[in-house]
């Protein structure tokens, strides 16, 4: 706070002298708001200077009118709150795509993911109606977990009906969910039950102890990570999750699964954040516990990645949630910083259906954790493999967000640049992103196969061998 | 494991841009790392070189010409005359979308207040709006832009004793915009050229942008947009509307946030890129072991893990007070990564003028270099022998006063890459 302030005189507030200095001693800051629980929102707001680089970073306000941005939405909207009792939050914060490109985006280090998260939850629990078919879609689409397990139990089946035609339809009037899309496949056999197959984690602490003894390392080296697989390499593409296993145990690491629910993603999108704290409390306890034993958490996907690391402290208070924080890294990055994984990929090659062109999409919330060239940067060196970063855009899916019929159309505008990138900028039909909705989203609009790093890693350091 | 790189760079402007640019090329292997965006998305996206001298004097006709009188402490006399030349060379090449390297001689670009700023390069899409051009213009503003006022701007030019005509006018957007909306909106919907509705009847954007201006423009050859024609087809923009309209478009460079600014960072990542070049933005550089005055590494946060990156040779090009490679408190002011000694007076009521427009020593704070560009402590001794310092954390010049800062941080980083490369190889 300036001391210009207690320079002020009260009467007419104009006598402010800068030549008559009134040092720091006895100052003291004016307590302005009454003490609260919540996280304050203040020192970021304050830090706003109205530049709008978040603006102009926003992929929703390039393609829609109504939407007024990151800026008003975050420090804007929250400093008028604060002048009356009579602002309530604009319906508009619904038009967020939690894509966080502000957040990664703002000079001066305002938390504005942490500021749409905390409005988008009080709009979603107080102004928006629970009987409205609004709020009914977005908390079956929010707990994708519930739906995925559900599926599992009858895989195909369920890949079969959620792409009937005559369902879908169904799904489009009642629900709201467009009929464009293509519901992804369920796995006939999930992570969970092929893991549990691999005799768990016993099963990988002798692998690892194998491989590090090969590898010349101490047999007892402290090699030990949490894997938080999330639910869609559970479901959906249990083949990356394997690869993750794979390729760390290359490394001789042991993995562990500990018990997971959802990282809160899509319900911090949708504003369903006591829906996310029940689930965060059973993922920070878990992981919690493994930390203090010495585990470093990892995930595949970034946006749980993401969740555990930023949106978790900044928006939940959790016994043990800051240590969980700071021991969670993506996958990837975490080979990248214990292990010579520069030098692994140089000395290796990919043939068969890997040895590509690829499309690299970085997923904005892989960019918000400073990863956006990780992928490009490190298959660059891979024989066999090409990257083809298709450009900085958005994809426009934002999780749950394209999912929804009144906001299927603008998400198409967002990504048209990421599909015209992608069409032009490879020969082989083929991308790669470490996000699942922005896979589902780059397949939608170009029909390519798309595949996760972690996949290539495989195949590059494992499967030849 | 850290992760390495021959040449580290600390900072993603136009400073640490210029100088992983001039590493990469020369062959080092390097990584640039920056937290958030920078400043250069705020700049007009106009370059100068020196506009005016350290005691007001100009504009200045020939930048180069007043260099070798600068002060001993300004940043173009730690580099050289020639090292100047060079970087702009550098500049040049890797810009294609820039225009005034035929000349040495400064460029004259209306802005957006109506004031006329000397300038070295500028990009191609300004480049009918030089204010030494003898044809007539019609600035048109846009109603919901208030950050350009057409009519004022015109005025302003006017009296300012431009060598022709100027007459502003105000038209109205086609489409249904929020009064609010971004630069990058307008970018967009002319970059796709998507239809909009004029009276009940549907047109392209560019269209009908052009019939608005019809009805305004009288004898003039030259028309001034704000600077929103576009991110990706800008110079297809202008050529459309400048055949629709019979006359030369040009971009009215523009405040924060500013299109022509991040054209120039996209350009520039753009480049790096091409050189080999690696870049990661969103975490900071927090810290940092040495020993023996010799960085071993800096340390990122990421989300709370340090993670250490480790490098030969360092360059440390974070940005002045507002990009914030310079901070103060209540006690002083520091350089906030290796805490590098910035020259300043202990009371800090002398840290400024009471002028608003006076003379103000908080411009010119920055570390203080060898003729190496490593930063000094105190008592001139080299702070660490293998870092470096480019741009606005430089002390010794005024910047806002010279229209010195872009040329000082292209010069600065371009040397400050080169001398780092050399030592790292």
């Amino acid at each position: 706070m300036s001391d210009a302030e207690s320079n002020i005189d009260p009467a007419d507030g104009t006598d402010f002298q800068p030549t008559a200095p009134n040092t720091g001693e006895e100052f003291e800051p004016v307590d302005v708001f009454p003490d609260s629980d919540d996280f304050d929102l203040r020192p970021g707001s304050d830090s706003c200077y109205k530049c709008s680089t978040c603006d102009t970073n926003c992929p929703v306000a390039e393609v829609d009118d109504e939407f007024p941005g990151p800026k008003f939405q975050g420090p804007e909207q929250w400093r008028l709150k604060q002048a009356d009792g009579e602002h309530t939050i604009d319906d508009s914060v619904m038009d967020c795509s939690n894509c966080l490109r502000c957040d990664s985006a703002c000079p001066s280090g305002v938390p504005l993911g942490q500021m749409h998260n905390t409005a988008r939850g009080e709009y979603v629990s107080e102004e928006l109606n629970t009987f409205s078919i609004e709020y009914i879609r977005n908390r079956i689409l929010a707990n994708y977990r519930t739906s995925a397990w559900l599926a599992s139990k009858f895989p195909r089946t369920s890949s079969f009906m959620m792409n009937f035609g005559p369902v879908r339809w169904m799904m489009d009037k009642v629900l709201k969910v467009p009929k464009e899309r293509d519901f992804p496949e369920f796995a006939t056999e999930t992570f969970q039950e092929w893991w549990a197959k691999q005799g768990g984690a016993t099963g990988s602490r002798e692998r690892a102890r194998e491989v590090r003894e090969r590898r010349g390392e101490p047999v007892d080296a402290d090699k030990k990570v949490a894997y938080f697989h999330g639910c869609y390499s559970n479901y959906n593409t249990p083949e990356v999750a394997k690869a993750l296993v794979n390729v760390y145990e290359y490394f001789g690491y042991e993995v562990v699964v500990p018990e997971q629910k959802c990282s809160g993603t899509p319900m911090f999108a949708n504003g369903m954040l006591a829906d996310a704290r029940r689930h965060a409390e059973v993922n920070v306890s878990s992981m919690s516990d493994l930390v203090d034993q010495g585990y470093d958490a990892v995930a595949s996907c970034t946006s749980c990645s993401l969740a555990l690391r930023q949106e978790y402290p900044e928006l939940f208070d959790i016994d043990g949630i800051e240590e969980v924080s700071d021991n969670t890294f993506e996958s990837v990055e975490y080979l990248r910083i214990h292990e010579d994984l520069k030098g692994e990929i140089e000395a290796a090659e990919v043939d068969g259906e890997l040895a590509a062109e690829f499309g690299y999409h970085a997923p904005c919330h892989a960019r918000n954790q400073g990863l956006e060239r990780q992928a490009v940067e490190l298959f660059g060196d891979l024989e066999g493999a090409e990257m083809e970063d298709v450009g900085d855009s958005c994809s426009g899916i934002s999780g749950t967000y394209g999912w929804k019929s009144e906001k299927y159309e603008k998400s198409m505008k967002i990504a048209e640049d990421m599909f015209e990138h992608m069409e032009e900028g490879t020969e082989s039909e083929v991308g790669m992103t470490e996000c699942p909705t922005c896979a589902m989203q780059m397949e939608h609009g170009t029909g390519y196969d798309i595949r996760h790093p972690l996949e290539l890693l495989e195949a590059a350091l494992i499967e030849e061998n | 494991m850290a992760i390495e790189s021959d040449v580290l760079v600390i900072g993603g402007g136009l400073a640490g841009l210029t100088s992983a640019l001039s590493a990469a090329r020369s062959g080092a292997d390097v990584r640039l790392v920056s937290y958030k965006q920078s400043t250069l998305r705020n700049a007009s996206g106009l370059v100068d070189i020196l506009g005016y001298t350290p005691n007001g004097e100009g504009p200045l006709t020939d930048p180069y010409d007043a260099i070798p009188d600068l002060p001993s402490e300004h940043p173009y006399k730690t580099v050289g005359l020639e090292t100047v030349r060079e970087s702009m060379e550098l500049f040049d090449e890797v810009t294609p979308q820039y225009r005034g390297s035929h000349t040495d001689t400064n460029a004259l670009l209306p802005t957006h207040g109506g004031t006329i700023k000397p300038t070295a390069r500028y990009p191609a899409g300004a480049s009918a709006g030089v204010a030494s051009d003898s044809r007539d213009v019609l600035l048109v503003g846009l109603e919901s832009m208030t950050d350009f006022n057409a009519e004022h701007a015109a005025a302003h030019l006017d009296a300012a004793g431009v060598p022709f005509d100027v007459r502003g006018e105000t038209i109205r957007f086609p489409g249904e915009l929020r009064a609010d909306a971004k630069v990058t909106r307008y970018a967009k919907m002319l970059d796709t050229n998507s239809e909009v509705t004029v009276r009940g009847r549907k047109k392209p954007v560019r269209e009908a942008i052009a019939e608005l201006v019809n009805t305004e423009i009288e004898n003039e050859s030259r028309v001034g947009f704000p600077a929103v024609l576009g991110d990706d087809h800008t110079a297809e923009i202008r050529q459309e509307l400048g055949e629709k309209i019979g006359a030369d478009v040009f971009e009215v460079p523009m405040g924060p946030p500013s299109l022509p600014g991040l054209r120039l960072e996209d350009r520039l990542f753009e480049a790096l890129d091409e050189a080999g070049g690696m870049f990661e933005t969103g975490n900071p550089v927090e810290d940092f072991e040495a020993e023996d005055g010799h960085i071993e590494h800096v340390l990122v946060e990421k989300n709370g893990a340090m993670v250490p990156y480790s490098a030969d040779e360092f360059v440390l090009a974070t940005g002045g007070l507002v990009g914030k490679g310079i901070n103060s408190d209540r006690e002083g002011v520091f350089e906030p990564i290796f805490d590098c000694h910035i020259d300043h007076s202990e009371d800090r009521y002398d840290w400024f003028d009471t002028e608003a427009f006076g003379d103000h020593p908080f411009a010119s704070f920055g570390v203080t270099t060898d003729d190496r560009l490593r930063p000094l402590d105190g008592s001139g001794d080299l702070e660490f022998e293998n870092l470096r310092a480019a741009g606005s954390v430089l002390g010794g010049y005024d910047f806002a006063a010279e229209k010195s800062g872009s040329g000082v941080s292209i010069a600065t980083g371009y040397e400050a890459g080169n001398h780092a490369a050399t030592e790292a190889q």
